[in-house]
Order: structure tokens, then sequence, then C-alpha cells
């Protein structure tokens, strides 16, 4: 059974997909197909009815909904085909991709090019090993937003959240909104893993306390959840006896983390980063499957969709770029190491001839850093040095290099971070 | 009134039943949960045994050696996950290997077989990834993992095929005697009476003897704790590896479960009652000894953590006796209980048969199961089965690639489940990595939709596990 040949298959319609979707279009490709597990476009945006979003890419402040429905808007306007309710079971290095549906059945589709825009999962309570009991009342902070905002039912009356990631944040001023207490947001880390707006809007307008250096350490409860323990943790994040803090809840919500959902591309023999959870990528977003390219949080986490948007984009015209011209020639690329301080970098390789004229560098610290400086240096050589007030890893950041700079670099750059000292 | 009330359906009383299906005979099942296999059945390392642990001429020697062979035939039939990827024993020093030469000679006297010695290299070419300080081997090629709880679940959804009658929610509270023969039995949901009774209640056993005779035996609830791997780590070994088993049990094993994933644990550590909480420090314990056989085991993939807590008793070997007349214990079924479970149904039958019970086969009994499998399927079965219901092209578990289809069916299927882990544990909807995080409001949803019930009903799992405390808009009422 042989079906056509797409110019472009997008897996996942999420903000990632839908933007690489659109740019594809607009650089002139006509055959392109996203294939979306879900029964509508827009992906974790839909269950995100907070503002908050598109303030760098719209200029405005949307609510998650709404900024899907932007691009919605614009894909409506093209001739790109949507597959909702299709979940992709396999995509071989042939670029053939498997899927299946209630309506389609089982397909086998062809395309010159793929984007991987699949997203993240959350982690769970079993990844990180609460002790306790195993009892109803412990949701993944994105489950609990599901069933709040989209199913419009509550999860529990008196909820502590782990882990201060931003949809922990959000979720406790919206459990507060519908009626709920909110105990306190404890968080294993000396800092927040949030943004900082959230936690001021999130939990201090609503006097919900943060507890840093903290963790929860046993759950009680034979079939709801009827209460936790609380302490403090030393450097090495171990529990420090005599510090214990009960609290009385019903509800746990964790947000303790975000994990690149890449099966598909593990299957299809993608090189992936230990670091990112995500497929090495080039400076055009292309992994190590020629033809196939990956953005958004399928590729590293993302603090703001406007940022998704803006690498989805590019990804979307490095695929039409590829359908139109063939494949990047192949060059000995260089390579992104992470110096002192740098957790990881996207994209890891450049390849020079694929950059216009600067390419965009993305990264996370691996701690609060004050007055320091991001340096960039190839061997012995300093290639460039930026100035920053306040990193810390829950915040991305960025950098743009341009080509005359990289064309500098000998085989490798190294980004790294300097604490200033006064 | 019936002619034999089992109280308990767990994997014990699950495989008598399916065992007194076969006659005609009106048989009752009383288990005290909302679904089968939820206690100890459902929680342990989903072994089944060689036989080379009991000691020659126990209860246990007879019964695992015969239960191992059963199991591979009664899985053949009804379709449950089994592999026998065989076991390992291993010693870290000389001084070990009198424990493996104990073991061995235990197997070959219980009629284990296959089962030999091997050296360091031997050990090596089928186990890489096992610790460099390991000296020698027991390898028994008869043991093998299962689905605990689609085993019982099988064997009971048969039983009830052919009409045995399960009764949910149903702790027994109070055994009346007759007058002439049988029991009248008190639950929540009603009372029942029965010429025989028989004790499958696991760690409740206790409880139930001594409503009927005096105390004869005394549970001693022994928890065990585990990691289980996601599925990344599910390949580090190929076998069911263990250490030279010390007083209080086989030790820990690390092995990949039937379902691809890997398994390290147990500990044990005596306990009150059914306390299945995990601790800090027991799982740290197991992370070390895991890591003594195999040092590259990445426990950083854990998808969870989960305690079971075994009957040991006091006794010995299993309590499998008349206990007063015409009641029957299959008590203190410690392990190697679930590798003997069908041999301990057949020990059972015969004790009916000595209280003087007539034992007739029933010429319409239906044996065998079968359930669709969406993963396991080639291309053009999945093609198929979609053309034929395409509710088997939605898939909803992307983890485990479960769809609505295979949910459906175990929906409509005897036994249909009544919470998301029901779900979890007919279908694996929710086993994987993200452990239902995506799947689980969907699943919630298409349970609330086919049972009928609002979606504040739905259960995680046990009664009284609330998922949803109301709806929103309610002023946080």
């Amino acid at each position: 059974m042989r079906e056509k040949t797409y110019d472009l298959i997008v897996v996942g319609g999420g903000p990632a997909g839908l933007a690489a979707a659109c740019a594809a279009w607009e650089k002139g490709l006509k055959d392109i197909l996203i294939l979306e597990r879900d029964q509508r476009l827009g992906g974790i945006l839909n269950q995100c009815i907070h503002n908050g979003f598109g303030l760098h890419y719209f200029k405005e402040e949307l609510t998650g909904p709404e900024y899907a429905g932007r691009f919605v808007k614009m894909l409506s306007d093209t001739g790109v085909e949507v597959s909702l309710d299709t979940m992709v079971l396999e995509i071989t290095p042939e670029r053939r991709v498997h899927c299946v549906s209630s309506k389609g059945g089982y397909r086998v589709l062809e395309a010159k090019s793929i984007v991987l825009s699949m997203g993240c999962r959350e982690r769970t309570r079993g990844a990180i090993g609460i002790p306790g009991t195993r009892p109803a009342g412990v949701f993944t902070a994105g489950a609990a937003q599901r069933y709040v905002n989209m199913e419009g039912y509550m999860v529990g009356r008196r909820v502590v959240i782990l882990g201060s990631g931003d949809i922990g944040l959000i979720m406790a001023r919206r459990m507060t909104l519908e009626g709920a207490k909110v105990l306190a947001c404890v968080e294993v880390m000396p800092y927040s893993g949030g943004l900082n707006r959230n936690i001021v809007q999130c939990l201090q307008d609503y006097d919900i306390p943060l507890y840093l250096s903290h963790t929860i350490t046993q759950i009680r409860g034979r079939d709801r959840v009827e209460g936790i323990t609380v302490a403090q943790v030393d450097e090495a994040r171990r529990p420090i006896p005599g510090t214990e803090i009960q609290f009385d809840c019903d509800t746990i919500l964790l947000s303790v983390g975000l994990i690149p959902e890449n099966e598909l591309t593990r299957q299809a023999g993608i090189e992936m980063d230990g670091r990112t959870n995500g497929a090495v990528v080039y400076e055009n977003m292309e992994t190590s499957l020629p033809g196939v390219f990956a953005c958004g949080n399928v590729v590293h986490v993302h603090d703001l969709v406007d940022f998704v948007t803006g690498e989805s984009q590019r990804a979307g015209a490095a695929a039409a770029a590829y359908v139109q011209r063939g494949e990047t020639p192949p060059e000995d690329p260089l390579e992104v190491f992470c110096g002192d301080g740098v957790g990881y970098t996207v994209p890891q390789h450049l390849r020079l001839a694929g950059v216009d004229k600067a390419v965009d560098v993305f990264f996370r610290v691996r701690r609060i850093c004050k007055d320091s400086v991001i340096r960039v240096t190839s061997g012995a050589e300093q290639l460039a040095a930026y100035k920053r007030d306040h990193m810390a890893p829950g915040e991305m950041e960025h950098i743009v290099l341009p080509k005359a700079l990289l064309e500098k670099a000998v085989g490798q750059i190294t980004v790294s971070i300097e604490e200033v000292t006064a | 009134m019936f002619d034999v009330a089992i109280i308990g359906c767990g994997v014990i009383g699950a495989a008598t039943a399916y065992t007194l299906a076969r006659y005609q005979l009106k048989v009752l099942v009383l288990e005290a949960e909302n679904d089968v296999a939820d206690g100890t059945t459902k929680a342990n390392s989903a072994i089944i045994h060689a036989g080379y642990d009991p000691e020659p001429g126990t209860r246990m020697a007879r019964l695992d050696v015969l239960g191992n062979r059963l199991a591979g035939e009664i899985c053949e039939r009804l379709d449950v996950p089994f592999e026998r990827n065989g076991s390992l024993v291993l010693a870290f020093s000389e001084e070990e290997i009198p424990h493996l030469k104990k073991l061995y000679s235990n197997g070959v006297a219980n009629g284990v077989p296959g089962i030999r010695l091997l050296d360091a290299a031997q050990v090596r070419e089928l186990e890489p990834n096992l610790s460099d300080r390991v000296v020698a081997a027991l390898y028994a090629p008869s043991a093998g993992v299962i689905s605990p709880w689609e085993y019982a679940l099988a064997m009971a959804q048969v039983a009830v095929r052919n009409g045995v009658r399960l009764e949910r929610g149903s702790r027994v509270t109070a055994i009346r005697k007759l007058e002439g023969e049988g029991y009248e039995l008190h639950t929540g949901t009603g009372d029942y009476q029965a010429r025989r009774v028989i004790n499958a209640a696991g760690l409740h056993s206790e409880e139930i003897h001594n409503m009927v005779a005096p105390p004869s035996f005394h549970i001693q609830p022994t928890r065990g704790q585990y990691y289980l791997l996601d599925k990344s780590e599910g390949s580090r070994v190929n076998c069911v590896i263990f250490q030279c088993p010390t007083k209080l049990g086989k030790g820990i094993l690390v092995s990949p479960t039937v379902h691809g994933n890997l398994i390290v644990g147990p500990d044990a550590e005596l306990v009150d009652g059914d306390d299945t909480s995990t601790t800090a420090a027991a799982l740290e314990q197991v992370a070390e000894l895991g890591r003594k056989s195999v040092p590259s085991v990445d426990l950083r993939a854990s998808i969870r953590n989960f305690a079971g807590v075994r009957a040991n008793s006091d006794r010995g070997d299993f309590v499998i006796e008349e206990a007063a007349p015409g009641f029957i214990d299959l008590a203190g079924i410690k392990s190697p209980g679930l590798s003997s479970a069908p041999a301990i149904a057949l020990e059972a039958v015969e004790l009916l048969k000595g209280t003087g019970l007539e034992l007739r086969e029933d010429p319409d009994f239906v044996d065998g199961r079968r359930r669709p499998r969406f993963k396991e399927l080639s291309e053009a079965e999945k093609r198929a089965l979609i053309a034929k219901d395409p509710a088997y092209g939605r898939v909803i578990c992307r983890c485990e690639t479960v769809t609505e289809g295979e949910i459906l069916e175990a929906v409509r299927a005897p036994i249909p489940p009544v919470s998301v882990d029901g779900v979890k544990r007919r279908c694996s909807a929710g086993m994987g990595r993200c452990q239902g995080g995506f799947c689980g409001p969907r699943v919630l949803e298409i349970l609330s939709r086919e049972l009928h019930r609002d979606p504040t009903e739905i259960l995680k799992d046990k009664a009284g596990t609330v998922i949803l405390t109301g709806q929103t808009k309610q002023g946080g009422n």
C-alpha cells in the first residue's frame, strides 16, 4: 500500500510543530502533513489558560490557547494537511513514518524531510523516589492542570507542590483561585527551578511559602494522601534529621522536571545528547539523520514558548531548504563544548556553510551566577564575551554568535561562565 | 448454598477457582478488595522459580517444581505473558560455592530440569554485565518471569466465564458453622453459605482461620521493597539474577520483567499488617545490593518504587490442610507461592475430595483465553485489527502503545476493571515511563463513559482512592 511522498512530515502539532509547518510553507514547500496525537492542535498550550505567552514574539500578552490559536489560524491559511488523533509508532532512517489512527488506520507515509516536535513529558514520583505510601492524590502538575483546566475537575483541597518548576508555580495559583488551600511549595535546590516572575505572581502574591533546600521525605495515607513530612536537605541533597515539618494535605503536585519525549528519535537511531535528553542538532536544527530536524521541547526544555517558536521556524525553514536544495554539504563541524558553569548548549554542532550571518546558541547555567561573563573561546583564543548581571538554571540563556567570529574558531568553541569577583 | 466458597482472589484463590471450574460445582469467590490480584499478587518479584531453594521433601519443593511446569501450560492456554529466561544464583567468593552446591543438590533432588553449575567464564558469557567478582553460579533454565496479576486475572476470568461467581468488595468479617455441614460467611455485601470453605486470604489467612478453628499458625507479614526501571535498562541482564540466599529470603534479585523493564529488589522486613509503604533506608540498601550483582545498573532510570508484603508464616512450609471439617487453609503462602499456585490448587482439590465432596468433571467447561496486544502485532495484523474495530487505531497510553480497543476489550471481558490501576493491570496502560501522566485522564474518561459513572467516582485503585474531589468553579467545596 503505497501512499504519496510528502515534502515534510511534522510529528507533533504543538507550538513547535505549528511554527515549523508554517515556516516551511512560507519557504515554498507544498506537501506538508502534521501528525498530532491529540484531538486538537496546540499541544500543552491548550491547558495553559494563564497569560504571559507571546511577550517576545507577538509583543503582547496572550493565554496559552490564544497563542496556539494564532498559529492554528495562520496554518488554516496554508495548504498544510493535519491528521489529528494520530499516533506515530515508528520513524525509519529512510524517513518512513508509521502511524495509526481510528480514521486512517495503519499508514506508512514517506517524507522528503521530517520535523520532530513531540515535546516533553513530566518527571514522576517514581523517577525521584519519594518514600512512603502510594495513595491517590499524587499528580504531576501537568496532569492536574489538564483535569482542572480542560476537564473541569478539582484534584484536591489541601495541596503541597513539590518542585518549583513553572507548571508547579502556575498550578499553585490555579488551585488557590479554585478555592483549594496551597500550603507550601517545596524545592530541593537552593534556588527555584522556575521563572522569577512566576515566583512573584504565583506564590508571593498569594502568601504561599516557598521552602528552598527542602524535600518531601515521606507520604502518608492509605487510600488518599493524608499528610507528608518535609525536611531540609544538606548540600548533597540529603534530608537533615531534626528539620522535619509535617503538612496535613490531601494532594501533592509534582513539578520536578521535564524530559524530552524522544522514544521515536532513539528508535530511528538518531544521535542523542545525554545532557539535554534530546537529539544532537546542528545550527539549522538538523539531527544526525540528514533531512530529519527537531525543535522545541523535544530538543531541550524551554521556559518560554516564544523561543520555541523561533527555534521551530528555523527548523521548518531548514527542512524546506533541505527539500529544495538538498543536503548541507559535508564539512567538519565546529563542536560546541560546555565549559565551566554551562550545563548544555543547543546546537551542539555548527556547520559554517549553514550559517547565514549569525547563529543563536541557547544554554543553561548550572548554578546561580551573579555579575558574570559568558566567554566564548576556541582553544586559547577568546572569541567573544557577554556580561550578565544574573543567570539562573531556571532561565534559559541565549547568545548570538556572528559568522565572522566563528570563522576564527578552530575545530571547536567552548562556552563558559566566569564570575567576576569585585 | 454453594458447594465451595473461596476466600480471597489473589493468585492462590484464582488458581483454585480455575481448577474447580472444571467440575460440576457451585463455586463462590469472595474478594475483599474491588479487584482481583490486588494484594501480595500484584507486588512481588514476578518470578516463577525453578524449585532448587526449598529443602527436598517439603511441600514447597514439590509444589514449586510442579507449579513451574503447570505455569508454562496455563500461560500458553490463557495468553499470559511468561518467559522462561532462566535464573542464576551468584557466588561472589569461594566461601559461597558450598551454598551453590547445596542448592544444586536440592535442585537435583527436587527434580528441577536442566540445573547446572557454571564457572566464572561461563557465567560471563551468559551475562556480560555481571560483577567481575562473580566466581561461579548456579544456572536453572526453567525459571522464568511472569505477569503475576494477569496470571491471577486470567485464571479468575476463565473461572467466572465457566460459572464461578466472584463477589468483589466482600471482606469476610465472620464465619458461622452451620448445623450438619457447611459454613455461613458474613461479608459487607451479604451472607453466603457454602458446604466447603477454602481460606486463600493471604495476609489475612490467620484471621480467617481463627474464625473457625483454634490458632495453629501465625502470619508474619514480610515487606519487600523494589525499584522498577525503565525499559532502557530492560536488557541489562538476560536471566533472573539472584545472590546466595540468607535466612530472610532469596536476597536481592536483578531481573528483566516480562514486560521489558528491569526489577531490583526485594529486601525483607517484618511489618505490621499490610504496610506497603517504602522507606529511603531500605531502598538505598536494595540499590546497593543490586549494584553488587550488576554494577552498571542505572537506578536513575527508576520509573517506580513499590513494596509488597508476603504472607510468611511461623511454619517452615506452606500451610495446606483441613483446619476444621470442610474448611481448608491455603495459608502462609510465601515465596515460592506464585510459582506453586496451580499446584497448590491441585492440593486443595485433593483435600476437598478427602472431605467427601464429589467432583464430577463438567463437560461444558471451556478453557482458554486470548486478548489483543496491539503493540506485539505485526503491521498486517495491526491493519486488520483497526479495520475491524477503529478503536484499535486510537493509542491511549503512548509509553506502552495501548489502544482504546484494548481498554474497551478489558471493560467488556469478565471481571471488568473499576479503577485506573485496574485498567493498568489488564492492559498495561500507565505502566510505562510516564506512569500514567498522559493516559491517566484519558483512561479515567473512558472508564467514566463505559461504566456510566461520574468522573469523581472513578478510583485510582482500591476503595477510597479518590482521584477527583469535585468540579471546579464550586468555590473550593
